[in-house]
């Protein structure tokens, strides 16, 4: 198992320093210095050259935007693009005079997530005031929780590809340290040219869930896999859309490098990470610096680095000198947040005042990992299968809806899912939603193969024909291209008689024993039938002549 | 350079640039005397309440004053007033000491604030606000404020199409070694 998992994780470390070239110091790679992650959630390197291994820790916080109508403390509106403040209520301008007010949704929101990745709710949890000077913070302050969070002590399951082929998957943990409610910050657009920066306060006030991960995991694929599982998970229930693009999740990743058994490095955060891709790139880059660092006999600083996209590397932040002193204090206008289960419920209290746990936790819907446990167990199809049809948006649905509209069996209908399907999806760079073809013409399609009214090249004939979108039916298709299978036996006996007729060497290498020449004349059969003959038929036939 | 959301000014032919954003000093206040007598002082000098036994032994006054003279140090909470802490007070607070006479300010001021450690706090909870017996109010999630861009850009000294102008980042004080301050000498 160690061995498999080095060749998977090796095999992207070494990939990744051959991408990091131009402009950017790339890491050399020295010997080629594979380090691997194995399956017990070490690091150790192949030792080509015979130094020491160095394991690397990687820690995430991730920032998720909870999806509300209305701010975290304010009644202001949450919306993604609109004109620059525009949603802006005097508490969000932090103008003098106004107090903040907590919105019942994102409390729910942010039990739900604690309870999908099964932490400890904090029945009383503080809000704390952490300071510091920034334009888009007009408060000078961000209201957050850092004495007592809203919930702790969670873990998060993810599962990764030992290798790149998807056939065997590990299941990995990560725990979770605490989450916890607080406010966005608004938008600064720096205008280099006037010197100058441009504050838009539309997103100061937005609810934010914090998760603190535990550095538990060791290398960019892990990171980005978890960062998947968690976006997938916050999807389902709702409590955040969690798109990367728009900046509904964001991730930084804290990350150093030891020797086995030594204490923990200098560890080095790095921002500015904007897509799932990029938080592998950037985190194997940082792990692949701090090593190149100290074999040099270098030391790492205690710094935040921002990640380049365009040149695949980590470069230090500007704004950010030495250890910030952030002065927590109690928020002093907001008493303690007090939740409830349904055996602390207090009689007389309005309903709409209370947030119960366990109410909340018994309308939490299935979860990713329950999902495909159930779609493996109903279909009967692989547990990677089910992997990629949560990741596709609208696939499972797609795959569910042809299924029940064919009488082709689930385990071979999600082949033509995933392969012809969404194959077809990703080179036309469309969603499941955008697909030419609908689950009924593609169950329409599979019935015809089926009853093998058709074969499975002209399928995919009749499928290639579907997708220009043209409206007609895989009936119509294969009636105009002639591709209906012949089902005249005479016929068939009469075409494979004569193949056998016209090659009379391949015919005396078949009775002599050589079987494989078999497939030449089935091929002949087809050639002559312009594919339209099945090929179990032709064998079945051609067997029965050659032993007469 | 980002793409704004409603730019247009960007495609507009170039204008000329704006006058200069006048960045206040770091220290606007004149040098003025420092008060004769702070706020938290105007009472009349009087013994502090002797409230249970102090929780810390060492050096005990009558009145809670420091022994005089010596090093600077806080004697209470025992946190030495050295010029790095000094140096990272004015760094976060952009306050000036500037003369012994204010550091000595600043001495009689945490002298002063350590009269609470002659409360006996042991087995106590902390409190962290006086609303804790309060519950705190759930809002319904419904838009009820926003869309009052004018009257927020009219606090604004500079705007550029609805978006407030501010300084390119933040200008923190230089450090110790490169700038004009009394602590260098102390």
């Amino acid at each position: 198992m160690a061995a498999a998992a080095a060749r998977g994780c090796g095999g992207v470390w070494r990939r990744a320093w051959q991408r990091g070239g131009g402009g950017c110091p790339a890491p050399t790679p020295r010997g080629q210095r594979a380090v691997s992650c194995n399956a017990r959630g070490g690091a150790v390197p192949a030792g080509k050259s015979g130094l020491a291994p160095w394991v690397p820790v990687v820690g995430l916080e991730i920032h998720a935007q909870i999806s509300s109508n209305s701010k975290l403390f304010s009644g202001s509106q949450v919306q993604f693009a609109a004109p620059p403040n525009s949603l802006v209520s005097f508490f969000d301008a932090s103008l003098p005079g106004t107090l903040p007010v907590l919105n019942r949704r994102c409390v729910e929101a942010a039990v739900m997530t604690g309870l999908a990745l099964n932490c400890s709710i904090n029945k009383k949890s503080l809000f704390d005031r952490k300071h510091y000077f920034y334009a888009d913070l007009p408060a000078g302050y961000q209201i957050t929780q850092q004495r007592v969070p809203i919930a702790v002590n969670g873990r998060l399951s993810y599962s990764l590809c030992i290798d790149n082929k998807m056939s065997q998957m590990v299941t990995k943990t990560v725990r979770i340290k605490q989450i916890q409610l607080e406010q966005d910050s608004g938008k600064s657009l720096h205008d280099d040219t006037r010197s100058q920066t441009l504050v838009d306060l539309n997103r100061a006030g937005v609810g934010l869930m914090e998760v603190v991960m535990e550095p538990d995991m060791c290398c960019g694929e892990e990171a980005a896999a978890a960062v998947r599982e968690l976006q997938l998970i916050l999807q389902t229930l709702g409590s955040s859309q969690a798109v990367m693009a728009e900046g509904q999740l964001r991730v930084d990743a804290n990350v150093s490098v030891h020797h086995p058994g030594e204490p923990y490095g200098v560890r080095t955060e790095v921002k500015n990470i904007n897509s799932i891709r990029f938080l592998a790139k950037a985190v194997d880059y940082e792990i692949q610096r701090q090593i190149e660092e100290l074999e040099n006999g270098g030391t790492i600083l205690n710094e935040t680095r921002a990640f380049d996209s365009k040149l695949g590397c980590t470069v230090p932040m500007r704004d950010k000198e030495g250890k910030q002193d952030y002065r927590f204090m109690p928020e002093p206008n907001l008493p303690p947040l007090i939740l409830y289960d349904a055996k602390s419920l207090p009689a007389n209290m309005n309903h709409q005042q209370v947030v119960n746990i366990d109410w909340i936790h018994e309308r939490l819907p299935d979860l990713p990992s329950v999902k495909r446990a159930k779609l493996v167990e109903q279909y009967g199809i692989l547990p990677e299968h089910s992997f990629t049809l949560l990741n596709e948006d609208g696939l499972t649905e797609f795959f569910e809806n042809v299924v029940k509209q064919t009488q082709m069996k689930p385990k071979k209908v999600i082949g033509w899912i995933l392969n012809d399907l969404l194959s077809y999806l990703k080179q036309h760079s469309l969603t499941v939603k955008e697909s030419p073809v609908s689950p009924f013409l593609l169950a329409d399609l599979l019935n015809l193969l089926e009853k093998k009214e058709i074969s499975s090249t002209a399928a995919k004939q009749v499928l290639a024909e579907l997708w220009k979108g043209e409206g007609k039916t895989p009936l119509e298709i294969v009636k105009e291209k002639e591709l209906e299978l012949i089902q005249d036996q005479k016929e068939l006996e009469q075409i494979c008689q004569a193949v056998i007729d016209g090659q009379e060497n391949e015919v005396m290498a078949i009775k002599a024993g050589n079987r494989k020449v078999l497939n030449k004349l089935i091929g002949l059969v087809q050639r002559e039938t312009q594919g339209r003959s099945n090929p179990v038929l032709v064998k079945q036939l051609l067997e029965k002549k050659l032993s007469e | 350079m980002r793409t704004l959301y409603f730019g247009r000014w960007l495609r507009a032919a170039p204008v000329p640039p704006p006058p200069p954003l006048r960045v206040p000093a770091a220290r606007a206040v004149s040098a003025a005397q420092v008060p004769p007598r702070p706020a938290w002082q105007q009472g009349e000098r009087r013994s502090p309440p002797q409230v249970g036994q102090p929780r810390r032994s060492g050096a005990r006054e009558e009145d809670g004053r420091a022994p005089g003279g010596g090093t600077a140090t806080s004697a209470r909470s025992g946190l030495p007033l050295t010029v790095e802490v000094l140096d990272h007070l004015e760094r976060l607070a952009l306050v000036d000491f500037r003369d012994s006479e204010g550091v000595e300010r600043l001495q009689k001021a945490i002298q002063f604030a350590d009269q609470l450690h002659e409360v006996n706090t042991d087995g106590v909870e902390p409190m962290d606000s006086v609303l804790e017996d309060r519950c705190l109010y759930l809002r319904e999630d419904d838009v009820t404020e926003g869309n009052c861009t004018k009257e927020l850009l009219k606090n604004a000294r500079e705007k550029v199409e609805e978006y407030f102008v501010a300084p390119p980042g933040n200008i923190s004080l230089p450090k110790l070694e490169e700038r004009e301050t009394f602590l260098q000498g102390s």
